[in-house]
């Protein structure tokens, strides 16, 4: 029956897996690697024990930079879910209530075809947008909207609020993909119960804080991973919207822009790698911890 | 897994048969400011969310005197077309449209049918080593791509790849085998056994079913996961930042690439109207493909956060 089983496992297999070898897997090794040597992309590969690590403790800028990371690390989730879970709940919740029921606000298609399309635009693209939007003068979308009698906000070219505007980037980008993940959650949760809190009294804010909220804790839970692994990214923004890349004066810089460039720019890939590997435990650390921090009795069904 | 492709579409919370119970007066105005603020609180977001978009398209008619003039939301003093024709030629908009639309081609036909293959095996067949495979590709989510970019940059360049489509194909498809094969592994297990025990009684053999009978079972997954790496790869910036670099890949770059070049240029020369008829170009097909698409796009791009 199994007649052939092998030649066809093996067919289909090879080639993904050969592929996957040669430019995920030997690049995560050699990531190791590279991390222990002073390799500058030429010549010779020289071995130098922790000293990129030791150096890197050293360096001003990765801790400047890791700082950064954090600030986003920590505002990025909390702001996002934050947001799109009252959008979520006033589009399925917020409407007019007719003898007991609870509907969607109207409208809550229109809003949601709305909110999920920036999701669609590359961050690359949402970057060189806000960089106008953003702009230091009239020509900037905001200043253009404030009254001439104000003095134009620099926004980016500002060290104290730089990274507020990649902040805001970020959350702009990423709130109405959680929108619409958030109302499915919501959809899907038994209308029978919100009936039954209602008519125990409970008023909407109540619902939110006592149902809606619990029986969505595992889908928060993911999104709360997702933000963190995009906080630690972040380089398409930095790179292309921020002033001299990663200014003014390191005021925005972040890890991945170090990687980059170490590894382009300054040729010490492996000074880059150490940075690499840094950061790979920093994502691990960061997604076991929220996994174990944000465990609850399981309230879904 | 089993329910990866609902559509998140239920807006309204629903209810049988509705019971007017005699509501208190108060109840209803809590109800309706609420619903008051709730519209206010949406409209807020609308506007917040598609108010740099229209800026753009606003913008990409007006002369550099008018942008510089505050008043971004004023309607442009005449429509002319003329920016979008320097944005296509002379700014490559075009090219680098045409450059992103082949490489996406590519490397989602190839993700799919290398993803869909390697997870079929995986999740119907046992042999030894597939535990292995399987936790390597699924191993693969866990590392930051930037962790890779340095070595990956001098694989390509020993194997001659550097500054190729192929390559940049090559990376794309192996970069996206990880999600691909973890999402399909999980949708081919929920399929039913039966139908496929019927063909191979009938003589089938294991590549006639794949093709013929699983692959047509199993299609809401491939349209979802399609859909995810379409999109994905579309949006990519740093792969191609780091792979199609060098001499002579100027006319090569991809969109994303392009646009971020045009930003630069742009900057230098003030031709700020160009760079908004190209960044409006390059949302357009977009704004398109999603008013067609809608549905499907929200189902696969979420497809993967869903359990």
């Amino acid at each position: 029956m199994r007649h052939g089983k092998y030649p066809f496992i093996i067919g289909f297999l090879v080639v993904p897996v050969a592929l996957y070898c040669t430019f995920v897997v030997a690049a995560y090794l050699q990531a190791f690697q590279l991390s222990f040597t002073s390799w500058s992309g030429f010549g010779a590969i020289k071995y130098i024990g922790l000293e990129n690590f030791h150096k890197l403790w050293n360096d001003d800028l990765f801790w400047k930079s890791l700082r950064h990371n954090l600030f986003l690390l920590i505002l990025l989730p909390v702001v996002t879910v934050a947001l799109a879970l009252v959008i979520a709940f006033l589009l399925n919740v917020g409407g007019s209530s007719r003898g007991g029921q609870t509907r969607g606000v109207r409208g809550s298609k229109a809003y949601r075809i709305i909110f999920f399309f920036p999701q669609l635009l590359a961050l690359a693209i949402v970057a060189v947008i806000f960089q106008r939007v953003f702009g230091p003068d009239k020509s900037g979308m905001i200043n253009g909207l404030f009254p001439d009698s104000w003095d134009n906000w620099l926004f980016l070219a500002d060290e104290r609020w730089a990274m507020t505007c990649i902040l805001i980037v970020l959350i702009w980008q990423a709130v109405g993909f959680y929108v619409v993940l958030f109302s499915a959650g919501m959809g899907s949760i038994p209308a029978e119960i919100y009936e039954a809190a209602a008519l125990d009294g409970a008023s909407r804010i109540k619902l939110f804080f006592r149902i809606t909220i619990p029986l969505l804790w595992g889908t928060i839970q993911v999104a709360w991973v997702y933000l963190g692994i995009a906080a630690f990214d972040a380089f398409a923004v930095v790179n292309i919207m921020t002033v001299d890349r990663g200014g003014p004066n390191g005021a925005t810089s972040v890890l991945s822009l170090m990687i980059w460039r170490n590894t382009f720019e300054f040729s010490q890939v492996g000074y880059a790698s150490a940075i690499g590997v840094v950061l790979f435990f920093l994502t691990l650390t960061f997604a076991a911890l929220t996994l174990r921090v944000t465990r609850r009795e399981s309230l879904e069904a | 897994m089993s329910n990866i492709t609902s559509v998140p579409g239920a807006d309204v919370v629903p209810t049988p048969a509705a019971k007017s119970a005699g509501r208190k007066p108060t109840v209803k105005r809590e109800v309706n400011a609420l619903t008051g603020m709730a519209h206010i609180g949406l409209i807020l977001w609308a506007l917040a969310t598609a108010g740099p978009l229209i800026w753009v398209v606003l913008a990409s008619f007006k002369t550099n005197t008018e942008i510089f003039l505050g008043k971004p939301f004023a309607l442009p003093a005449s429509f002319s077309f003329k920016t979008y024709a320097d944005a296509w030629t002379e700014a490559h908009v075009g090219r680098y449209f045409i450059n992103s639309v082949i490489v996406v081609l590519l490397s989602t036909a190839g993700t799919m049918l290398l993803g869909s293959m390697s997870a079929y095996v995986l999740a119907r067949y046992r042999f030894f080593g597939n535990r292995f495979i399987y936790y390597l590709f699924v191993s693969g989510l866990a590392f930051p791509t930037f962790m890779a970019l340095g070595p990956l940059f001098y694989i390509l360049r020993s194997m001659g790849l550097l500054g190729t489509y192929t390559g940049l194909v090559l990376v794309y498809i192996a970069y996206s085998l990880p999600f691909t094969v973890f999402f399909l592994a999980a949708f081919f297990k929920t399929l039913p056994y039966e139908i496929e025990e019927a063909a191979t009684v009938d003589g089938a053999s294991h590549t006639r079913k794949f093709f013929q009978i699983m692959m047509p079972m199993a299609r809401s997954g491939l349209v979802s996961i399609t859909i995810f790496n379409i999109v994905g790869q579309w949006n990519q910036y740093l792969l191609p930042l780091a792979i199609i670099t060098g001499p002579g890949t100027d006319d090569k770059l991809l969109l994303t690439q392009g646009i971020a070049k045009i930003s630069v240029s742009a900057g230098y020369h003030a031709e700020w109207s160009t760079l908004f008829a190209a960044l409006t170009l390059s949302i357009l097909p977009m704004i398109i493909v999603y008013a067609i698409f809608q549905r499907q796009i929200q189902a696969g791009l979420t497809a993967g956060a869903v359990k």
